[in-house]
């Protein structure tokens, strides 16, 4: 029995990997509890799980904390969708950087902002005739992996928002309600017209919520997919550090989305011991195999060159 | 030392020690908070942390926010609930004939039997709707000479919260209620009436000036229950560390702010929600300690 605990955002892609492999490998079985990236952290280095899970790489204090080295282990990524109520408005609305923050600074207050309607060119007509509703920011309240991302990605493209909230796993909103958990926020957004939030693309697709285009930093009008996250990950793999902690917001590529991101699962790296060794080789499964089934449930799979990097760095920690 | 004796004595040490376990848990969660939230007072002192501004990124700690989100939402909440409990409980014992008294009672009871995360759902999906579409404009529109009712309409908020909160905390006045009126003498009643008071004097003067205690004991009960109440208010409230003027406004709660943020939380943050806990442990003690206060004086003077 293996135990882990961690991130909530790849859960259900982790809970079809443990089913599949204890298919495969019926006398290795998994708990994992979801209980957040910081949660995982914590019971890392406190040696009460055998593996954690963090959507962001830990800090170096962080590490420096652990008895013995960890491994960060890029497992899935995913992408955090900008998600809307606007009934009126039937094909996607285009957002730039710049716009996004300024919806989540609170400077923009009506959807007929004259940079929203220029720049999606007679696709606000029948929203203007429906009476122009208030934006209404929606964010999460709880501490959370996907507004760390998001913050991130916000501090890149908006210099107001990077000396204005900054980025955290939970910051002060300058406008807008908390909801709580990407189930909050979603029913919030599907609730109120004119709301407008952060959610992962996994929910979004599930809830069927209409989400955002994005620019992304070639100026391409991005459309949020497993696909355009490869795309970003392909971008920049020759930039990917050693031991995988990287952030993938903004990445300067043809056809990436620009709010994309790493999941990791976290491991010790010793003592060899039986445990070590049954986690090895199931992380070597997810890595191949485990991959295909990624894309399926709207995760991206890592591109092929940085999982064959993993493996090498998982034979060799050192 | 008799046989007889050696029986006692097991058994009162025994009592002595189920005692003593009750004392340690208080003790040992008191501790346990301030120690937790020891190292956010030593980096910021007492002054950082009594603050209006709570912005994690930014390591400001200040709990003001929370204090009042959740003084506001609970008394309000008293405010909506205590007038409904009141007039319940003189229904159920002075005015109901007896078999409807039994199923009224058993449904306000049902009340409180459940889960307050169901509340919570109910809240946010049929409650907070409602304030958006129609209660919240409709106040807007005719009391938005009042600074609580004036601002953006959200439907989540601190009013919605409140609402919730009322919800949760009528059973709980109107059973206390209920049995305090239930002692009062039909002498007394029946000796009002004779002296040709109308029947809702006789519910003033008998009933309700005479249980004052009682009523005042069985609100602070319904506070104590709404100032720790976590899951429904956490889903309703907005959750916005803000201090504002009106009701509509997004707000948040010491026990919402925990609950929210504690699983991502580390370091300076993390001991500044142990602050929060303990403060509201505080308040919670501290509304306790009026009840028994309170009790103590009605004690003293029934004899």
């Amino acid at each position: 029995m293996l135990n882990g605990a961690g991130a909530t955002f790849p859960y259900p892609l982790y809970s079809k990997w443990f089913d599949e492999y204890h298919k495969l490998k019926p006398d290795i079985a998994f708990n994992y509890q979801s209980i957040g990236s910081g949660g995982g952290i914590r019971q890392l280095l406190d040696e009460t799980v055998d593996f954690g899970a963090s959507d962001a790489p830990m800090k170096d204090d962080q590490l420096k904390k652990a008895k013995r080295p960890i491994l960060h282990i890029p497992a899935t990524m995913g992408a955090v969708v900008i998600a809307y109520n606007l009934p009126a408005i039937h094909q996607p609305l285009q957002l730039t950087g710049a716009l996004v923050a300024d919806l989540f600074l609170g400077k923009i207050k009506k959807w007929s902002d004259p940079r929203i309607i220029e720049l999606n060119r007679g696709a606000l007509e029948p929203l203007l005739s429906a009476g122009d509703p208030d934006v209404l920011i929606v964010h999460r309240s709880d501490g959370s992996g996907t507004t760390a991302i998001f913050s991130e990605y916000l501090s890149k493209v908006s210099p107001a928002w990077k000396s204005g909230p900054g980025q955290g796993t939970a910051l002060r909103w300058p406008a807008g309600i908390g909801g709580k958990g990407n189930e909050g926020v979603s029913s919030f957004i599907k609730q109120i017209p004119g709301a407008v939030g952060y959610v992962e693309l996994v929910f979004a697709k599930t809830l069927r919520l209409p989400y955002a285009w994005l620019e992304n930093a070639r100026k391409e009008m991005i459309d949020a997919s497993p696909q355009a996250v490869t795309a970003a990950a392909e971008g920049m793999i020759s930039t990917i550090p050693d031991d995988f902690r990287a952030s993938m917001t903004q990445v300067d590529a043809k056809g990436a989305y620009p709010i994309s991101s790493f999941t990791y699962l976290l491991v010790y790296t010793e003592p060899e011991d039986r445990k070590r060794l049954a986690m090895k080789e199931f992380l070597k499964w997810a890595l191949t195999d485990g991959q295909k089934l990624a894309v399926p449930l709207n995760y991206a799979a890592l591109p092929p060159a940085l999982a064959a990097r993993v493996l090498k760095k998982l034979e060799a920690p050192k | 030392m008799s046989g007889k004796n050696w029986h006692d004595v097991v058994f009162r040490r025994m009592l002595y020690g189920f005692a003593a376990v009750a004392f340690a848990l208080v003790l040992g969660i008191l501790i346990f908070l301030i120690d937790m939230g020891l190292p956010a007072i030593r980096e910021g002192g007492i002054g950082k942390i009594f603050a209006m501004e709570w912005n994690p990124p930014l390591k400001l700690y200040g709990i003001l926010p929370f204090i009042y989100g959740t003084l506001v939402s609970s008394l309000l909440a008293l405010l909506i609930a205590a007038p409904i409990s009141v007039a319940s409980a003189l229904f159920l014992t002075q005015i109901a004939p007896h078999r409807l008294g039994v199923i009224f009672s058993f449904l306000v009871e049902m009340l409180a039997a459940i889960p307050s995360v169901v509340y919570g759902l109910w809240g946010l999906f049929v409650v907070t709707p409602w304030m958006r579409v129609s209660v919240q404009p409709w106040l807007r529109d005719h009391l938005g000479f009042l600074p609580v009712f004036q601002g953006q309409i959200y439907g989540v908020g601190i009013l919605a919260a409140s609402v919730i909160l009322a919800i949760m905390i009528t059973p709980t006045i109107t059973a206390i209620c209920r049995e305090v009126f239930a002692t009062v003498p039909a002498m007394l009643r029946e000796g009002v009436l004779s002296l040709g008071s109308t029947r809702f004097e006789m519910f003033w003067i008998a009933i309700i000036r005479g249980s004052r205690n009682g009523i005042l004991g069985a609100m602070i009960l319904g506070l104590a229950r709404a100032l720790g109440e976590t899951m429904a208010v956490t889903m309703v409230v907005g959750n916005s560390p803000e201090i504002s003027a009106s009701l509509f406004a997004p707000a948040q709660t010491m026990a919402s702010a925990i609950a929210s943020e504690v699983a991502e939380a580390s370091g300076t943050h993390l001991s500044a929600l142990g602050v929060v806990g303990l403060v509201l442990l505080l308040i919670s003690g501290f509304v306790f300690y009026l009840l028994r206060v309170m009790v103590r004086e009605r004690q003293r003077r029934s004899r």
